[in-house]
């Protein structure tokens, strides 16, 4: 298994693990239309992370008009330019699924509190 | 036709220059030597004996580490490529960077067994309806016609041992060669189970 380890190391991007379920975060995601590339931005709530090496992904969800919205990067995706943490959370498991059956106020993660010292 | 001795690895994805996630098959070639050149004059065509991957000299006959005498160890696999399309002197030994400049590869290898299996697996019969009263489900029908010619013809097709044929897939795209670790990528699967050995030819059709 070693060597499927050393192939996708190279593809690994490091320094991908600084938010987690319950963040809010803005994904920068390069899109290519035709021979022109741009920048699109996507904030919404992580609801999930699926790990699985260099496949890893994770889901986003936000509320687009009324209509809840899931979108699910790979982690690890060269078009991902930068992942902003906008808000943490603070949750107590791991993948929110349940958000998906809250509306209105149910629907909200309260804030990560972190305590100093 | 350019042509090496691998091992299947196994599957994994890798990401492309447009960052799209690519399924590959992790090929692993070791050092493939050459054992012998086969010439039109002495043989009556053009071949070269490739062997690869190490046996354990318990294991070897007499006989069979023969073929390997003055050359190497006796190696575990022994396939002979036609019309090789480069010089090789016996001794030589190739790796993966032979493929450096190919783009598309066919590759050759054992389908996985399935067992005894039915015509509707096996050959891809449609079968029968489930319900509504059917009696007829997964059989294989009639094999035969009517009073002529009496008899089933040889080669029908019918239940019976499946998988473990030679199977050979064409046009892969060659996706990277790690010349580190011994590896090929290719688009897409590779008949076989992991560990099995595969023969890896430069694409005929490209």
């Amino acid at each position: 298994m070693d060597v499927f380890r050393a192939i996708e190391s190279e593809q690994i991007k490091d320094s991908m693990d600084h938010f987690k379920a319950g963040d809010t975060v803005k994904v920068h995601f390069t899109i290519k239309e035709g021979d022109k590339e741009r920048v699109q931005v996507y904030e919404g709530l992580v609801i999930a992370f699926k790990n699985s090496g260099l496949r890893t992904t994770f889901t986003v969800r936000k509320n687009s008009y009324g209509v809840g919205v899931e979108r699910i990067f790979p982690l690890h995706s060269p078009r991902i330019e930068k992942i902003e943490v906008v808000r943490r959370g603070r949750v107590r498991r791991a993948k929110l699924y349940y958000i998906r059956s809250k509306v209105g106020k149910a629907a909200k993660v309260p804030e990560l509190i972190v305590r100093k010292g | 036709m350019l042509g090496l001795i691998g091992k299947k690895l196994g599957m994994t994805q890798v990401f492309d220059a447009d960052g799209r996630l690519i399924p590959v098959t992790v090929i692993k070639i070791e050092d493939n030597v050459v054992i012998e050149n086969r010439t039109v004059e002495k043989n009556g065509y053009n071949a070269c004996v490739l062997g690869s991957i190490d046996k354990k000299k318990s294991q070897t006959t007499k006989p069979y580490a023969g073929q390997f005498k003055d050359v190497c160890d006796p190696k575990k696999t022994l396939v002979e490529i036609r019309d090789f399309g480069q010089e090789t002197a016996v001794g030589d030994v190739l790796g993966v960077d032979m493929f450096k400049d190919v783009l598309f590869v066919d590759v050759v290898g054992t389908s996985k067994g399935k067992g005894f299996q039915g015509g509707v697996k096996r050959h891809g019969f449609a079968g029968g309806r489930a319900t509504h009263g059917s009696k007829f489900h997964r059989g294989i029908g009639g094999t035969a016609m009517s009073a002529y010619p009496a008899r089933t013809f040889k080669g029908t097709r019918m239940p019976g041992r499946m998988g473990t044929d030679r199977v050979t897939v064409q046009n892969l795209r060659v996706v990277k060669i790690d010349e580190e670790l011994k590896v090929l990528l290719v688009k897409g699967a590779v008949p076989g189970p992991a560990q099995g050995v595969v023969i890896v030819r430069k694409a005929k059709k490209k």
